[in-house]
């Protein structure tokens, strides 16, 4: 290959973190304008919600904005540099997208109570489906993480 | 309103169309002439010459029909005026990087004297991205939680300078943390990327506050416009902040100088 020589061998660590951090930043967008403006289950804002819940939620925001932008920076450059190691971009997008699925169920809505995920009578199946999600999400880049490990092991 | 009110917004409108519609346009055919003569000469890129037709195109669409009427009465539309104003066209002028192409067609003598008030200490400050941030989204937390923006709605001159308010202040901090053009001394790219992050916090909590609460006070809007009018806020903001991190980490990456080592990987701490 005449590229061969500009090739980085692959780099499986900064593939994970660039793919991560859009997994971070999709499904925080998901919920914005899934759950917050199409289905409008989550409300925009609470008038319950304590000063500091609305500054911890601001800053929130903001940075899973810009996770969204630094993870297809990376990922676009990795791939530039031709060191994207595949399964363990997927491994990382999935654990990305499964961690903060579950950061919000417990963090945004349980311990900061921004919102809740419906505002229903009984909101345990809702909590629980919205954290199982995450868990499922969560295993699935687990899974794939152990696949990548195993693809490289036979060629180190 | 009183008659005497209406006459000065009258005289507001004709001062807003020559300083936001006329004066844009003559820069925008001064700098398409300027591009001209720098593409024959070193290039210049036709992306810049967009950006910046875009951004002068986007402060004229926001000050003339059908935004602007809108804008006079309805909360939402002075949102959708603001967000044209003061966070979308702002990035398109910064990308088109005037000030290197203004620089590149004077003299040497000349470009050094127009840099040179840069480097001196109030201009320092003024154009530091903390500042910059401050006089952009300070300055909205001034408009929109104190009676400035209900004194804007019957004051001709306050109406005027807060519209041209939006759009240097927005010019100011997106060139201060994204703009393609020098500065002197100006600050590294992490604190830049602390200053943009904070800043789109403080939009978002401002968004927020207005929807909570009911800003701005002594309009005479229903509270579901205010409420409509802080969601486009809102999400308006999040995508011109998504633009200016996306500008942000573009001239990042491009350099590459400072960017850590688990972003950027070891290899390329050479290149």
């Amino acid at each position: 290959m005449a590229e061969a020589a500009e090739r980085e061998p692959a780099d499986p660590r900064r593939s994970m973190l660039a793919a991560g951090l859009i997994g971070v930043g999709v499904t925080a967008a998901v919920d914005e304008i899934v759950f917050h403006q199409l289905l409008a289950w989550h409300h925009f804002f609470d008038r319950s919600t304590s000063a500091v819940a609305l500054f911890s939620d601001g800053l929130l925001h903001s940075a899973e904005l810009i996770i969204l932008v630094l993870g297809f920076f990376m990922l676009a450059d990795v791939r530039a540099r031709r060191a994207l190691a595949s399964t363990s971009a997927w491994a990382g997008f999935f654990i990305g997208a499964g961690g903060f699925q579950l950061f919000d169920g417990i963090v945004d809505h349980k311990v900061l109570r921004l919102h809740q995920v419906r505002y229903v009578d009984n909101l345990l199946p809702y909590d629980l489906a919205w954290n199982g999600a995450g868990l499922l999400l969560l295993a699935v880049g687990f899974v794939l993480l152990r696949r990548a490990r195993a693809e490289r092991a036979p060629g180190r | 309103m009183d008659h005497g009110g209406h006459a000065g917004l009258a005289a507001s409108s004709a001062a807003l169309v020559l300083l936001l519609v006329v004066l844009p346009s003559l820069g925008l055919a001064a700098y398409l002439f300027g591009a001209g003569r720098e593409q024959r000469a070193q290039g210049w890129s036709p992306w810049r010459t967009a950006a910046f037709a875009a951004g002068v195109g986007l402060i004229c669409a926001a000050m003339l029909p059908p935004v602007a009427p809108w804008a006079h009465g309805d909360l939402r539309g002075h949102m959708a005026q603001h967000l044209l104003l003061g966070m979308f066209a702002p990035i398109g002028l910064a990308l088109g990087a005037p000030g290197t192409l203004l620089l590149r067609q004077v003299p040497v003598a000349t470009a050094r004297a127009i840099t040179a008030p840069l480097a001196t200490p109030p201009l320092r400050i003024l154009i530091h991205p903390i500042t910059a941030a401050l006089l952009d989204i300070g300055g909205m937390y001034v408009l929109y939680l104190t009676p400035l923006y209900a004194l804007s709605q019957d004051n001709g001159a306050v109406h005027v300078l807060l519209h041209v308010h939006f759009v240097l202040s927005g010019y100011l901090f997106t060139w201060s943390i994204a703009g393609p053009d020098p500065a002197p001394h100006r600050p590294g790219m992490r604190l830049r990327l602390a200053v943009l992050f904070l800043a789109t916090a403080a939009h978002a909590m401002l968004g927020k506050i207005m929807y909570g609460y009911g800003y701005p006070r002594g309009v005479a809007a229903s509270r579901a416009e205010v409420e409509a009018a802080a969601q486009w806020m809102y999400y308006g903001g999040d995508l011109a902040e998504l633009l200016l991190a996306a500008a942000f980490f573009a001239l990042w990456f491009r350099r590459r100088a400072g960017l850590p080592e688990f972003i950027a990987g070891r290899a390329t701490a050479t290149g």
